[in-house]
């Protein structure tokens, strides 16, 4: 039991668990934001994949890390783009369209990486982002480390989280975008297109979707690798049904997830002797399909998700 | 302007002609990157061809390429046609996979005629048993099984990680993570002498004829066309909507497991982690190509399987990377669903001054 | 310019105005004009073209011929551009649709602040909007809990709001699609008042009705349109129910007459019997349906009716109570077994409970029974038997289709409705449960209607007629009992009831206060 504490009071453990929750922060925000306009993006897996290759390649090429994160959040932006004109003005299979989104970005990251590196055998790193030093707060007992000493990224991330929120809930568009998950009738009765607010969310909420995959190459890694997201967009959405569609509460979600999966990494190291790896490797998983049924029974779907809007039918 | 005007009932020649369209808008798409690799497109394709049909040998290889992603695609028409969205056949096929091992590799000894049978069953029924949880999960509690499906992959993948790393790993597997190899007497028979294929194909082939007439001929096909459709007047009119996923959902991870039957027991003879390039995905493409229709899994299937086994060949000619392959499927992917749109709707053009239109 | 004269005053026209979707004209040459502070009624049945004569003047449809002009500022006409909601709205027009057109998640003030505020504006500023629109309020009678969530609000107040939205915005010209068809007639009274006093401080209103008594009451010119052209255009005062329910439908109408049924003994009965949740939700209903009559319910939307209707369909169980068919228990579990006591279900919405549209005729004519023994053996369809059965349907319910091969999504409602009942009623159930069975048909179909549920009670069935519609039920049912917030009332014989009296249990009040 001690041993738990230990870990629980360390202040290393929730530095981890915020660097752990950051990609996923990134995630849920951007499903989050395209969910409550009506559209479930299945694309998620691919565009942090897409997200995760570009930043990396064009700092790679000499972009620079900020000019990576652009990079990054506009292939986010494009592929979600795709999938905005499929399944907002046409109509067409949300799923379908997402699932393929996701091999389609996917696959075309994975071709340009092995097109432009065809013969190396250990991936190229790049000179990442560091940990912020904020002097006085990095210097803090306790806190400063388990908070201060984050990169950038993880500090934009929570920047995000703020700024959606007030968005949503303070601004005529948040409140357009409110409407049109709701009833896009109500949208459009007020001589506001429901199209173009649905296909705006969905790309802004690609691109924030991208950095969360950007997060990984220029942040955690380094590196780019085959399979590198491993299932963190499908984790991502699973997260925004347990947040309910809020913003504050998919933070708490994603840092909840963070510490777990940090706490099980250092439990793993304790008594991984006896347990095989794999079956904490699951948890996250695992996790995610609890969560889930957690909340099925009261689950409050924007009412309008899934469903297409046609000018004019009612 | 855009109109789009509901269509009457879709013909075969008409569905047919979608999907091609769509296969070839593929092609012709996947031409950017072929150039951005430094390939000339007419090279690129030639290879291509040559390398799915250039030779008996690169035929059968297509074929047997195509055997598990006929099962998957089975899999996703039949569970998209109830709008079941079982997005799991990758893990399925390694469940089915991995009971196929568990019971094929001496656990029990009888002769082939038993033992083949067994080992078939074993795997669609540890397929179908993956499927059953997100079923239950969706009738039970309403939750989502997209979600739940894909989740599952990677648990089951972990899974199979764990049991080669573990409790059936090879002791004479030199320490790789691999079975135990397939008894002989449990190993589908090959359907050629040095080829590779395999009687998985017979097993697929069989496999979509069954399906085609469960969907077509019987009740339960009836009820499954009903809930997908529309399942609030399904369940009105009586028919058992939740009986009706949970049989849907045993099917399509029966099938998917089967797939993973016949890539252990008919092609590699042991299990490894890395038994499917994503078979189960690829599946999904196929299915969608297939206008979910169980005939036209197996044209699509041997189509998604040329674009992958010419995509080899073409790469280890020339050096571009074979993930043109998947980025050839998946534009047909999108390319279809766009199509589909021409079946369902007559589109005009209709220009924003001159808007009359002769009365029809 | 000549025409100036007739010009003065007119705040909007609808100028040769035609639409045609596919084969089928919608409008054809409408023309049309309303001036500043009158009140047009726009009279049809279901089918006549009337909403999609308003789609085009708010721009959600473009018209193929004709265009429409307004005065934004009371002086010149222009012509609108057409296709675009928000040019409808600059210009002063705002439309309350007959499904409401509102955010449930927001609050009212959001829904009516949407739209009017720049998207990229930092922040909604909702505190001068609250002023203006309580002195909106104030003035006009109509109020609101402006915080209040719309899911929070009946659905008089959510029309409220939405007639606020159009007030808000300073609308000159105000549209309401069949406003009344989910309000009691005192509610409706209410809002006849309202659009009174608004018209008389110069706003231009049209409504869009097919009822004739408050057609007659309440506008200051009726247009008549009928198979999408306009047939009439005369003051209010030169016109009668009887003149103004021929040009409707064209020609002299014979209304069903039923004679007196002859009641049985107890069929169905429901004791005590509560299921749901929240506002739909069913309080210890007491019900008891005899052979041999119609038993009509009466209630305003949202009241109770779903969840009773869901309950006899089999769809959802009673959370307590009990429900008797013939002394014996039924129906705690499913669709299935309701079908198999005898019980005949006609649903609410036909589309989404009705039929699957993607299959066939026939498929959809033997759906209830395709487990039965004519429509399949060993569990193999028995596909040449169902087609020869559905072709004998077709011609007995009259059923207007290609073929029975065709998707029944290619049909219309009038014809999706006769599915329904042949496939029920051809079972010869001892129940009938027939929920809004006419809403959205024409004359013609509901007519068809209301023929089949008499023949199925002359023959000895119990009919439970669910319906918003008054003058429906009093014209079918032997007696009628009011639903209100779940509760159901003792039924009475029809009677001895009057318009008046129902209106006002269905409001809530009491039978004594009624009296």
């Amino acid at each position: 039991m001690t041993d738990i504490l230990d870990i629980l009071i360390s202040a290393n453990f929730w530095a981890a668990a915020l660097r752990i929750a950051t990609p996923l922060i990134f995630g849920v925000i951007g499903a989050l934001v395209c969910e409550r306009a009506g559209v479930l993006n299945l694309g998620i897996e691919g565009i942090f994949t897409a997200g995760a290759m570009a930043g990396w390649m064009a700092v790679w090429l000499g972009a620079g890390l900020w000019g990576g994160v652009l990079v990054a959040a506009m292939a986010g932006a494009f592929f979600g783009l795709i999938h905005a004109i499929l399944t907002v003005p046409l109509g067409l299979s949300q799923h379908v369209s997402g699932i393929g989104v996701t091999l389609f970005a996917t696959s075309l990251s994975y071709f340009i990486y092995r097109t432009a590196l065809p013969d190396v055998s250990s991936p190229p790193r790049i000179e990442a982002f560091k940990p912020l030093d904020i002097p006085g707060l990095s210097d803090l007992p306790f806190l400063g480390p388990a908070l201060f000493q984050q990169t950038p990224l993880t500090f934009l991330a929570l920047l995000l989280v703020a700024i959606t929120a007030y968005v949503l809930y303070r601004t005529p568009l948040g409140l357009a975008i409110q409407a049109v998950g709701d009833n896009p009738a109500a949208v459009e009765s007020q001589g506001l297109s429901v199209y173009a607010i649905r296909i705006g969310t969905v790309v802004a909420g690609s691109a924030i979707m991208a950095l969360g995959g950007a997060f990984l190459t220029m942040s955690a890694f380094d590196a780019f690798f085959f399979g590198m997201v491993n299932g963190r967009g499908w984790i991502c959405i699973a997260l925004t049904v347990f947040a309910s569609w809020r913003p504050g509460k998919a933070l708490i979600g994603a840092l909840l997830f963070g510490a777990f999966d940090a706490f099980q990494v250092r439990l793993q190291t304790e008594v991984g002797s006896f347990i095989p790896g794999q079956l904490f490797l699951m948890m996250p998983y695992l996790l995610s399909i609890a969560a889930l049924i957690v909340v099925a029974r009261r689950a409050d779907y924007p009412r309008a998700l899934l469903v297409p809007y046609f000018r004019g039918q009612r | 302007m855009i109109r789009f005007e509901p269509r009457g009932p879709s013909s075969v020649s008409r569905m047919l002609g979608v999907s091609i369209a769509a296969a070839l808008a593929a092609l012709l798409l996947a031409a950017i990157p072929m150039a951005f690799a430094g390939l000339s497109v007419f090279e690129g394709y030639s290879l291509m061809v040559k390398g799915a049909f250039g030779s008996l040998f690169a035929f059968t290889e297509m074929l047997t390429r195509a055997t598990p992603l006929i099962l998957t695609g089975l899999a996703a028409a039949v569970a998209f046609r109830a709008k079941l969205w079982n997005i799991g056949a990758e893990g399925q096929l390694y469940a089915g996979a991995l009971a196929a091992v568990a019971v094929g590799t001496g656990v029990i000894s009888a002769p082939p005629y038993i033992l083949i049978p067994l080992v078939v069953l074993a795997g669609a029924l540890a397929g179908g048993l993956v499927m059953l949880g997100p079923t239950l999960l969706k009738t039970r509690l309403g939750v989502d099984e997209v979600v739940t499906t894909l989740l599952l992959n990677f648990i089951i993948l972990l899974f199979v990680q764990m049991m080669l790393e573990g409790p059936m790993k090879d002791p004479m597997g030199m320490g790789w993570p691999q079975s135990e190899p397939i008894l002989d007497a449990a190993a589908l028979p090959k359907l050629m002498d040095r080829m590779r294929i395999h009687w998985g194909l017979v097993i697929a082939l069989v496999s979509s004829l069954g399906v085609y007439f469960l969907l077509k001929r019987t009740i339960w096909g009836f009820e499954i066309r009903a809930v997908g459709e529309n399942a609030a007047a399904a369940r009105h009119a009586g028919i058992p909507v939740t009986a009706t996923f949970i049989r849907v959902g045993l099917l399509s991870g029966a099938l998917a497991g089967l797939a993973g039957v016949g890539e252990v027991a008919g092609l590699k003879g042991y299990l490894t982690a890395d038994l499917s390039p994503g078979f189960g995905y690829s599946g999904i493409v196929v299915a969608m190509l297939a206008g979910l229709s169980p005939a036209g899994v197996v044209l699509a299937a041997l189509f998604i399987a040329s674009i992958f086994v010419g995509a080899d060949s073409m790469s280890r000619a020339t050096g571009v990377s074979n993930y043109l392959a998947d980025l050839i499927v998946a534009m047909a992917l999108l390319c279809v669903l766009v199509s589909g749109l021409f079946l369902r709707f007559k589109i005009r053009f209709v220009g924003s001054q001159t808007n009359k239109e002769a009365a029809e | 310019m000549a025409g100036l004269a007739q010009d003065a005053g007119v705040v909007l026209r609808l100028d040769g105005i035609t639409k045609r979707f596919g084969a089928l004209t919608a409008n054809g040459d409408v023309s049309l004009d309303l001036k500043r502070g009158e009140i047009l009624a726009l009279l049809g049945e279901n089918g006549a073209g009337k909403t999609t004569l308003m789609n085009i003047l708010f721009g959600h449809y473009v018209a193929d011929e004709g265009r429409v002009m307004v005065s934004p500022d009371g002086t010149g006409l222009s012509e609108l551009e057409p296709g675009s909601p928000h040019a409808a709205l600059q210009a002063g027009i705002g439309m309350v649709h007959q499904h409401f057109t509102l955010a449930e998640n927001l609050s009212a003030l959001d829904n009516i602040l949407l739209g009017t505020e720049r998207l990229a504006a930092l922040s909604s500023s909702r505190a001068p909007a609250r002023r203006k629109l309580e002195e909106l309020m104030a003035r006009s009678g109509l109020t609101v809990s402006l915080d209040a969530r719309i899911s929070q609000l009946s659905v008089g107040e959510k029309q409220r709001v939405e007639i606020l939205k159009a007030l808000y915005r300073d609308a000159r010209v105000l549209v309401l699609d069949e406003p009344t068809a989910v309000l009691t007639p005192q509610e409706s009274d209410t809002l006849f008042a309202t659009l009174k006093k608004l018209s008389d401080d110069g706003l231009g209103i049209i409504f869009i009705s097919h009822k004739l008594a408050e057609v007659l009451a309440s506008s200051h010119r009726v247009a008549v349109l009928r198979g999408g052209r306009k047939v009439a255009d005369l003051p209010t005062a030169e016109c009668d129910r009887r003149k103004l329910a021929e040009l409707m439908v064209g020609h002299a109408i014979v209304e069903t007459m039923r004679s007196p049924g002859t009641p049985g003994a107890p069929l169905f009965v429901l004791e005590k019997a509560s299921a749901g949740q929240g506002r739909d939700a069913l309080r210890e209903v007491d019900l008891t349906l005899k052979s041999g009559e119609i038993l009509g319910i009466a209630g305003v939307s949202g009241n109770g009716q779903t969840t009773l209707a869901r309950v006899i369909s089999g769809l959802e169980p009673l959370s307590s109570g009990s429900m008797t068919l013939e002394g014996k228990g039924v129906g705690q579990t499913s669709a299935r077994t309701m079908i198999d006591s005898g019980l005949a279900r006609i649903p609410e919405d036909r589309h989404h409970d009705g039929i699957v549209g993607a299959m066939s005729v026939s498929e959809n004519l033997a759906i209830e029974a395709i487990r039965k023994p004519e429509n399949q053996r060993l569990g193999l369809l028995r596909f040449s038997a169902m087609r020869e059965r559905a072709r004998n349907l077709i011609k007995a319910y009259d059923i207007r289709c290609q073929s029975e091969d065709s998707p029944a999504r290619l049909l219309s409602g009038g014809n999706i409705q006769k599915i329904v009942l042949a496939r029920t009623l051809e079972t010869v159930p001892k129940v009938v449960l027939a929920a809004q069975p006419s809403r959205g048909l024409d004359v013609g179909a509901t007519s068809d209607v209301h023929k089949r549920l008499l023949a199925a009670r002359d023959r000895g069935a119990g009919v439970i007629l669910i319906s918003e519609d008054l003058d429906e039920l009093m014209r079918l049912s032997d007696r009628i009992a009011v639903i209100h917030r779940g509760h159901l009332s003792e039924a009475e014989a029809s009677e001895t009831l009057d318009r008046g009296s129902l209106g006002l249990r269905m409001a809530g009040h009491s039978t004594e206060d009624a009296a």
